[in-house]
């Protein structure tokens, strides 16, 4: 029954803990920008506090550098259970610029579980809102894979592999 | 005297009124200049790979799977949002949209892929030629790229003509494990 309730309060008061993991600084100063009476977050009960124990929500910002990866680890594995983690920038999806970079480990997902992702360098405040209207479920998702080409081929030409060889020899046969 | 000196400040409080944005609710439009997910016009793009060449955070990725046909693909993941592809393309094909909702759960939702139908010309295989005075630019320009789309890899080589032996290495191509 406990859990019930927790389970249904969640979502009402997020209290979020910013995990800096090698970060330029500038996804940080957003995450603050979200947090002042202009975009008030506080409005989602959305609070900041400064030690993982308290959070529910790990606002990851940066690439997890080599130094700063047990530090990660251990922040998360403090926090109490029912636990989201939002990566905060193009850093924490796929490593940025430093993506193959020695010291990197090329994204926060290798360090941690990642729910929520927000692209951007940095992120605008009105897409970190969005991001985490969309966990709140306030909003629907507007992003999807694109597929784009230039003309549908009758066969799968592209696949010029063995089962395109397969094909042709059969061709060949009943030319013959 | 100072209680006339807090209506005072209750009145200077009061004065800017409610600030706040109602984002989430409401729309919120961008600046003029500002740079979302840029956006690939697949009728104009000749598939010269300017972009994937100068892509700082090497997010546009080439792979030729064979003479006609080449793959695309822009993995938004790891993407910077500094427009030099957009700068960078000969036939303006790539627009920088004011799109910025991007937030979500998977990473697949972010990526674009295009399959362009590449002519073959009789000299040389691929005749653009982007820069003349970087011989290195002019290295990864040329010819054939083998990336590996499926492990979102780039892999800095590239072939003046169609090598099969090397498009088979680099499908089983894996980043080294840290």
């Amino acid at each position: 029954m406990l859990s019930n309730l927790a389970k249904k309060m969640f979502p009402k008061s997020l209290w979020v803990y910013h995990c800096n993991s090698g970060a330029c600084n500038g996804c940080d100063i957003e995450i603050l920008n979200v947090l002042t009476p202009f975009y008030d977050v506080e409005r989602f009960g959305i609070k900041l506090v400064t030690s993982p124990r308290h959070g529910d929500v790990m606002l990851i910002s940066g690439a997890v550098t080599r130094p700063t990866l047990p530090l990660v680890k251990r922040a998360y594995a403090a926090m109490p259970e029912p636990k989201i983690v939002f990566g905060i920038g193009s850093c924490t999806i796929g490593g940025n610029m430093w993506f193959d970079c020695y010291n990197v480990c090329g994204g926060a997902e290798k360090a941690v579980p990642v729910n929520y992702f927000v692209p951007g360098c940095p992120p605008r405040p009105e897409a970190i809102i969005y991001g985490v209207a969309l966990a709140l479920g306030l909003v629907d998702k507007k992003s999807a894979p694109v597929e784009l080409k230039q003309m549908e081929f009758p066969i799968d030409m592209y696949e010029r592999k063995k089962a395109w060889e397969e094909r042709n020899v059969v061709y060949k046969l009943l030319e013959d | 005297m100072w209680l006339t000196s807090k209506i005072k400040q209750v009145m200077m409080a009061l004065t800017p009124g409610v600030v706040t944005l109602k984002y989430p609710f409401e729309p919120h439009p961008v600046p003029p200049d500002f740079r979302g997910q840029p956006s690939w016009d697949h009728h104009k793009c000749i598939g010269c790979g300017g972009c994937a060449a100068h892509c700082p955070a090497r997010t546009i990725m080439v792979r030729d799977i064979c003479q006609e046909i080449r793959l695309m693909l822009y993995d938004g993941g790891r993407c910077t949002y500094c427009g030099r592809c957009a700068d960078v393309c000969p036939e303006d094909a790539i627009t920088m949209t004011d799109n910025f909702e991007l937030a979500t759960e998977n990473k697949r939702d972010i990526t674009q892929s295009m399959e362009l139908f590449m002519a073959t010309c009789k000299r040389c295989g691929r005749c653009y030629e982007h820069e003349t005075t970087n011989a290195i630019d002019r290295m990864s320009m040329k010819g054939y790229r083998y990336d590996n789309l499926e492990m979102r890899a780039f892999i800095p080589v590239s072939t003046e003509h169609l090598d099969t032996a090397l498009l088979e290495k680099t499908e089983k191509h894996k980043r080294p494990e840290k």
